[in-house]
């Protein structure tokens, strides 16, 4: 599910405030088993793999699977063990009207279960009308960035990364797809971040703090002295991650 | 049109407050009617160095406030008839100051002034937001050592996404590099970063080096700006660096370099 925002502009006209249309990209948690102890394991299991990327994440959760077959669940204990995991539930789905009511008792907004379902095309109308713009398509086209990426600075892209400038220690990139570094890479990179196992990333000077393909990472002080400094790709094999020469 | 220059480095004690002094001075000395701004609210040390602490009357504060007018806050400078100080209040802190404040105070000194140059606290918090926010051009103060070249880098990367150009798409601030308190002889012996190290982390155009020296000190408790010392390294580098911003091609000096590139080298005590 997506949403987008603004940069939040602090320092702003004199109206005291504005109402923006923004758009995020929020994981969504799918739950198909009500069992509180198997989701907490679950979960942690998960969450170790990527703590940063968690780390006060937004999270919307899913419940259609589980009302689908009828197991009850208690949204309340829920939402207590997604903030025990450092987790900010934004919202609930596919909840049914007792699951629903007991969210917006805790400030949990309902979203549309329907936008989750992967579209399906609805018997093709036979008329041809114009190919109308594609919102996936849009989000999954490759972010390029020309300015280095500085200290503190995040990047985060929906699709494939490309950036043409250095990225500084202690700046922070992510993608869901790959990842191009045409310059130094000395902070963190984060490829395949929604869990993509075949997402690479490449650089022409491995300087990085932490890379990281689906959850599995290294950091600097793991990275062997034959591939610093080196053009390299970085890629999951077998569970292990894999540097290599390009 | 005036512009407005800040003084930052996300450190402190790399020497912003001294660079701003020096480089007002220098674009005031060369014809430019130049006004420069203490944002260190708080802990107000800009008149120290520009010797007018004992001229102060109304402060920047209450120009923002509308308890004073920008004239009567405004302190000319003793040496040039083209510089003026807007000192910082010392009794008050940093949420003091508002962006439409700022905003106001910049407006009005643009009328008449040709260059603003902004004395950015430490620190990446409010003060040294708003000393940015408005800026045209950046000069980005830089110790050679490694936690002085991170905060720039963090810095530099604000000045790209939290100022008024970023925020309303304009052209960016055009963002120098001045690498202060530089010994070429600590460098060679390893314990400092090279002018070519930092190049490579920030990759940044480069105004300017100035050296370690003496006389930065003396100017500071005397109360005069360096830049006025023209015997003095420092002074000299920094008469290099008004004069490259101003567009000038001048050979860069006090950098002992391996290669020979940079040229010459001047005596460094």
């Amino acid at each position: 599910m997506r949403m987008s925002i603004d940069h939040q502009s602090v320092l702003s006209q004199p109206s005291a405030l504005e109402f923006k249309s923004s758009t995020f990209s929020v994981p969504v948690l799918v739950l198909s088993s009500n069992d509180m102890a198997d989701i907490a394991q679950h979960l942690q299991d998960k969450i170790q793999k990527a703590p940063e990327f968690f780390k006060n994440s937004p999270i919307v959760f899913d419940l259609q699977e589980l009302n689908r077959r009828n197991l009850e669940i208690d949204v309340d204990q829920l939402v207590d063990l997604l903030k025990q995991n450092g987790l900010l539930p934004i919202g609930v789905r596919g909840g049914n009207n007792a699951q629903n009511q007991t969210a917006l008792e805790l400030a949990i907004p309902l979203h549309s279960a329907q936008t989750s379902a992967p579209a399906k095309p609805q018997s093709p109308p036979k008329t041809v009308s114009p190919p109308a713009p594609e919102p996936a398509a849009l989000s999954t086209a490759a972010l390029l960035i020309t300015q280095p990426v500085r200290s503190g600075q995040r990047v985060y892209a929906h699709g494939d990364l490309v950036i043409l400038a250095q990225v500084s220690a202690g700046a922070e990139i992510m993608a869901e797809g790959n990842i191009h570094v045409y310059a130094p890479l000395r902070g963190r990179a984060l490829a395949g971040v929604q869990g993509d196992l075949d997402s690479r990333i490449f650089c022409f000077d491995l300087q990085a703090e932490l890379v990281s393909v689906a959850g599995h990472y290294k950091i600097s002080e793991d990275l062997d002295d034959s591939v610093r400094g080196k053009p390299v790709q970085i890629y999951l094999q077998e569970q292990s991650l894999i540097i290599k020469d390009l | 049109m005036a512009r407005i220059i800040v003084v930052t480095s996300g450190k402190g004690g790399v020497g912003k407050t001294t660079t701003s002094a020096a480089i007002a001075m220098g674009l005031a000395k060369r014809g430019h009617k130049t006004a420069v701004i203490d944002f260190d609210v708080g802990l107000r040390n800009l008149d120290l160095i520009m010797g007018c602490e004992r001229r102060v009357v109304y402060d920047f504060v209450n120009v923002i406030n509308g308890e004073a007018t920008l004239n009567q806050a405004l302190i000319r400078d003793k040496h040039c008839n083209n510089l003026y100080i807007l000192p910082a209040s010392q009794t008050r802190d940093k949420d003091a100051l508002n962006a439409e404040g700022v905003g106001r105070v910049l407006e009005e000194l643009a009328k008449d002034f040709k260059y603003i140059v902004c004395d950015s606290p430490a620190g990446i918090e409010k003060g040294a937001h708003l000393a940015m926010y408005y800026a045209d051009d950046a000069f980005v103060v830089t110790n050679p050592e490694v936690s002085s070249v991170r905060d720039s880098d963090r810095m530099l990367g604000l000045l790209s996404s939290k100022s008024r150009r970023a925020e309303q798409s304009l052209e960016p601030i055009k963002e120098y590099l001045l690498l202060t308190r530089y010994s070429p002889d600590r460098v060679k012996l390893g314990e400092m970063l090279s002018v070519d190290d930092v190049q490579e982390i920030l990759s940044l155009h480069l105004l300017g080096v100035v050296p370690e020296s003496k006389s930065v000190l003396n100017a500071s408790n005397s109360g005069i700006p360096v830049i006025l010392d023209e015997k003095s390294d420092a002074g000299q580098a920094y008469m290099d660096i008004v004069g490259r911003y101003l567009g000038e091609d001048r050979p860069h000096r006090f950098i002992e370099e391996k290669k020979g590139l940079f040229g010459k080298l001047f005596g460094s005590k």
